[in-house]
């Protein structure tokens, strides 16, 4: 017999959203198989702010109930760590972090307001130049290639596959169904799909006709030298979103992205380049943190990531075909992985999410979005230079 | 209606570079010498960049090359360091009265050009002194960066005293600044005995050079020298540790080797020495090449990747040229410049005439009376070096590191294991290793820097990129050719905070800036907007919540 190429559940997309959904499948005994087009957690999955505090969305409190229980439920260690804290530098910056504890207030997490000598007692390189803190005494982060490769593992350890380099190129439809992905190797048959595919979704889904609005674009990080560990890792503000990692390398990211038209998308498969503007991100740095103005950037990288239009989720089962559950998180999708792959997995299993409601990430809310919503938002390239 | 291109977008935020110089050439070794020299006699404006001397602080970290803590004090006097520098390269003079602007001590720490992914930035540099950094703008661009240490450690290679043999040249030759007082050198071949040569001609002591395999690879007569001289030969040898109680090198210990490379019990003897030079062999310094984009290719007999480039040093990017050992390093002319030379003036002439400023049948007169002359490299390096890497791997009596900035051993590297200060692996990671993730495809060594952090420290790299590659090819049995580079990133040198510091920054930066592309609804909670989100053509102003 040759190797088995169907499966009940067909994944396309071996991202953070995809694994995590493939793994709840696998966890529920379903038959799953993850299509990658390159090597799993490659892309935005694998090299992401690692942040795990999204309480604002409806997948937020199984987020905030999921994490802490990561490790011990995959079997492979995703490097999280609990608790946020905010840093501001003016007045205006802690306002903002006020809104949030409000938010987190409403749902139930607590939030303790720090002066500037309790911030400086749990972050010994902020400066002078800060003006207090917020302490969540919830939220968290991980290490997101760790994490997407805990995710793979955890998945085939129960029995689901895994095939890397396979690209999708349609789909076989046939009485309002899906009945195989095609892919550059061949027909893999399947009962249902999940299309998980990233900033590919919207091409992919084109091929069912089904229209979904998504903008890719390039975002910039950097990552610095070790410097001693701090109480809490998931320390940010002043416009940057990131943490201290296990390690001790302040891995931070903000700032301008760059949206990418046809080509670019294209093109970014093979090449993902930053730009100057790491030396920005290193100045945010070194204001957040002034007592580090000395440590040194040793890389910096750059991830493709998708937006919809208002930036919320789109997490549905189509009607049309009737077995394809449609996921993409809309450029914030690694903390809320271990909520959205259950969710994902319940649309698959039982037609609908049992534990939060998904009203807010339906599809049906851009069924009148123009086709030229890009350029109506400016989000496409200058073209400056080309 | 067309909206203004969203103003938190990159568009328009990248600083236009301070300057813009027509031909920019990085490196001032004797292929960069002599491209700058010829494009500026040709009559095109040239800007010769080279990071030496370099930051006392850089070496330190062993960035650019394996300095291994063999500086003297003297690397800390500037002054000094550039004097000896001009002094011991004359072209340098050649290029200055031939036009060319000479800028040295300044790094380039990272090249862009635009692209369909970056279309919002101008052909740039970034470089770096020691106390600030900006952009340099270029129409044409030649790098011709040289090459840098291949080092394959051994038990205890960790101490201080351990050097490459690019690092010991540099120290030995234009900075005169090495701190070595007794050294033992690893590998026979040319690179070798040139290197043991030059530090006894310092005063040096060179008690031995140790070669794996059972002959001498290098010039017989030039070994005949070093006999005489004292040194000892030990074919058929590795060093099976480093021997030292503390952190400093104090010896090593050498085991005979048989024909599989395994050591031979009991035949042992230790070695005192305070230096151990890697003179196993070169690497082209490719990493600004490959962060432009520009294609390379694995070419063994050239020292692993090397740019695709034709006969005048094009690469496949029109504005970007490449020469001497960037484009592939030939131990056995390691003391000729010739085909340097002779490659850097095609590239600086093809370059003039790119600028338009040298007649395109001018330029072919002149490209015709330049041939670089042939040559004829080892076909396989790799093989020899990986010799190396199964000797030492089995004459230690403990595990190798693989990566010393993040202390990651060979068996832990092969082993796919995640790093120790995470804690006890459980059983299921315990159970992972190459071999069941190279069941789920071809093994990308940027994949496994991820997952077990070899070459994710502060060197980038430099120490252990070629040893990881061969790790996981000898692992996996499969050829070296077959590992993909792992990929170099800006800036690709470690710097400050402060020194990278954008004074140039465009207030539009600061004006515009969010953490994470400012769409309002994106983190206000989602069920308390507007249930019928509909697009919102209006993206109002303000920072995100998130």
């Amino acid at each position: 017999m040759t190797e088995r190429r169907g499966a009940s559940v067909v994944v396309v997309g071996g991202g953070v959203t995809g694994l995590s959904s493939a793994w709840w499948l696998a966890r529920a005994g379903v038959d799953v198989l993850v299509l990658e087009a390159g090597i799993v957690g490659w892309e935005a999955s694998g090299r992401n702010g690692g942040g795990a505090t999204h309480v604002y969305s409806p997948l937020g409190l199984e987020e905030q109930r999921l994490w802490p229980q990561m490790d011990a439920l995959l079997g492979y260690p995703t490097e999280h760590m609990p608790h946020r804290i905010k840093v501001a530098l003016s007045d205006e910056q802690l306002a903002l972090y006020q809104t949030n504890a409000r938010i987190a207030d409403q749902q139930g997490f607590q939030t303790e307001s720090l002066d500037v000598k309790a911030l400086r007692e749990l972050v010994p390189i902020v400066g002078d130049n800060a003006v207090g803190g917020l302490y969540l005494h919830f939220g968290g982060h991980a290490n997101p290639q760790r994490t997407v490769q805990a995710y793979a593992w955890a998945l085939q350890d129960l029995g689901g596959r895994i095939r890397q380099h396979m690209a999708v190129t349609g789909f076989q439809v046939a009485g309002g169904r899906v009945t195989a992905v095609l892919t550059d190797a061949g027909a893999i048959g399947a009962d249902t799909v999940v299309l998980a595919a990233g900033p590919a979704t919207e091409r992919l889904a084109a091929q069912l006709g089904v229209q979904v609005p998504l903008a890719p674009s390039r975002v910039e990080m950097i990552c610095t030298e070790p410097i001693p560990l701090m109480k809490v890792g998931g320390v940010d503000g002043n416009g940057l979103y990131g943490r201290q990692t296990r390690r001790g390398n302040l891995v931070y990211g903000g700032g301008p992205h760059e949206w990418l038209d046809e080509e670019g998308l294209q093109a970014a498969r093979g090449a993902r380049p930053t730009t100057p503007l790491l030396r920005s991100l290193g100045r945010r740095l070194a204001e957040l943190f002034r007592g580090a103005a000395h440590v040194r950037i040793i890389r910096s990288w750059a991830g493709i990531v998708e937006n919809t239009p208002d930036g919320l989720p789109i997490i549905d089962r189509l009607t049309d075909p009737v077995n394809v559950v449609l996921a993409t998180m809309s450029s914030v999708g690694f903390g809320l992985s271990p909520a959205s792959g259950k969710a994902i997995s319940e649309l698959v299993l039982h037609g609908k999410c049992r534990f939060c409601d998904l009203t807010a990430l339906r599809l049906a809310r851009f069924a009148d979005t123009p086709p030229d919503w890009r350029a109506q938002l400016g989000w496409i390239p200058s073209g400056a230079n080309l | 209606m067309t909206a203004p291109v969203d103003p938190r977008s990159i568009a328009g935020k990248i600083p236009a570079p301070e300057r813009r110089v027509p031909l920019v050439v990085v490196g001032a070794g004797p292929a960069g010498v002599a491209a700058a020299t010829a494009a500026a006699r040709a009559g095109a404006q040239v800007l010769l960049l080279d990071e030496h001397p370099l930051d006392p602080e850089l070496m330190a970290m062993d960035v650019p090359l394996f300095f291994g803590q063999r500086l003297s004090p003297a690397v800390r006097d500037r002054g000094v360091m550039l004097e000896r520098i001009v002094k011991t390269n004359p072209a340098l003079e050649d290029a200055v009265d031939a036009g060319v602007e000479v800028e040295l001590g300044v790094s380039v720490w990272g090249a862009f050009q635009p692209g369909p992914t970056m279309r919002e930035l101008p052909a740039c540099l970034g470089v770096a002194d020691q106390t600030r950094s900006w952009l340099i703008g270029y129409d044409r661009l030649i790098v011709a960066a040289g090459a840098r240490d291949l080092n394959l450690g051994f038990q205890g290679w960790e101490k201080a005293g351990t050097m490459g043999a690019a690092a010991a040249f540099t120290l030995l030759t234009r900075y005169q600044a090495c701190a070595a007082r007794r050294m033992v050198v690893l590998g026979s071949g040319p690179l070798g005995l040139t290197v043991a040569s030059l530090a006894r001609a310092r005063g040096i002591d060179v008690p031995a050079i140790v070669e794996v395999t059972p002959a001498i690879r290098g010039d017989a007569a030039l070994h005949a020298t070093l006999e005489r001289q004292g040194v000892r030969f030990y074919p058929g040898h590795v060093v099976s540790a480093a021997l030292g109680s503390r952190d400093e090198l104090e010896g090593v210990r050498l085991a005979a080797v048989d024909a599989a490379f395994r050591p031979v019990p009991g035949r042992e003897l230790d070695i005192a020495c305070d230096t151990v030079c890697l003179a196993l062999g070169l690497v082209p310094q490719v990493e600004l090449l490959q962060v432009l984009g520009c294609r390379l290719q694995f070419r063994s007999e050239w020292g692993g990747f090397v740019p695709e480039v034709d006969a005048d040093g094009r690469t496949s990017l029109p504005q970007v040229f490449a020469a001497g050992d960037v484009t592939g390093v030939d131990e056995r002319a390691v003391l000729s410049s010739e085909r340097a030379v002779a490659a850097g003036r095609r590239a600086g002439l093809a370059a003039a005439a790119a600028l338009g400023v040298l007649a395109p049948d001018r330029a072919h007169a002149l490209l015709r009376e330049t041939a670089v002359p042939a040559s004829a490299p080892e076909a396989r390096v790799h093989d020899y070096w990986r010799q190396w890497l199964r000797a030492t791997s089995a004459a230690a009596t403990g595990d190798v590191l693989a990566c010393q900035c993040e202390e990651v051993t060979r068996s832990e590297l092969v082993g796919v294991q995640p790093p120790r200060y995470l804690g006890p692996a459980s059983a299921p990671m315990r159970a992972r290793n190459l071999g069941t993730l190279g069941q789920d495809g071809p093994v990308n060594p940027d994949q496994i820097k991820r997952l077990t952090r070899a070459g994710m420290g502060p060197c980038q790299g430099r120490r252990c990129r070629e040893q990881v590659a061969l790790l996981l090819a000898e692992a996996g049995d499969v050829p070296v050719d077959a590992i993909p580079l792992a990929s170099y990133r800006p800036p690709v040198r470690p710097l400050p905070l402060s020194v990278l510091w954008p004074h140039d920054e465009l207030p539009t930066m600061r004006e515009h800036w969010v953490s994470w592309f400012g769409i309002p609804t994106q983190f206000a909670p989602h069920w308390a907007g507007d249930p019928d989100m509909t697009v919102m053509l209006d993206v109002p102003g303000g920072a995100p919540v998130e």
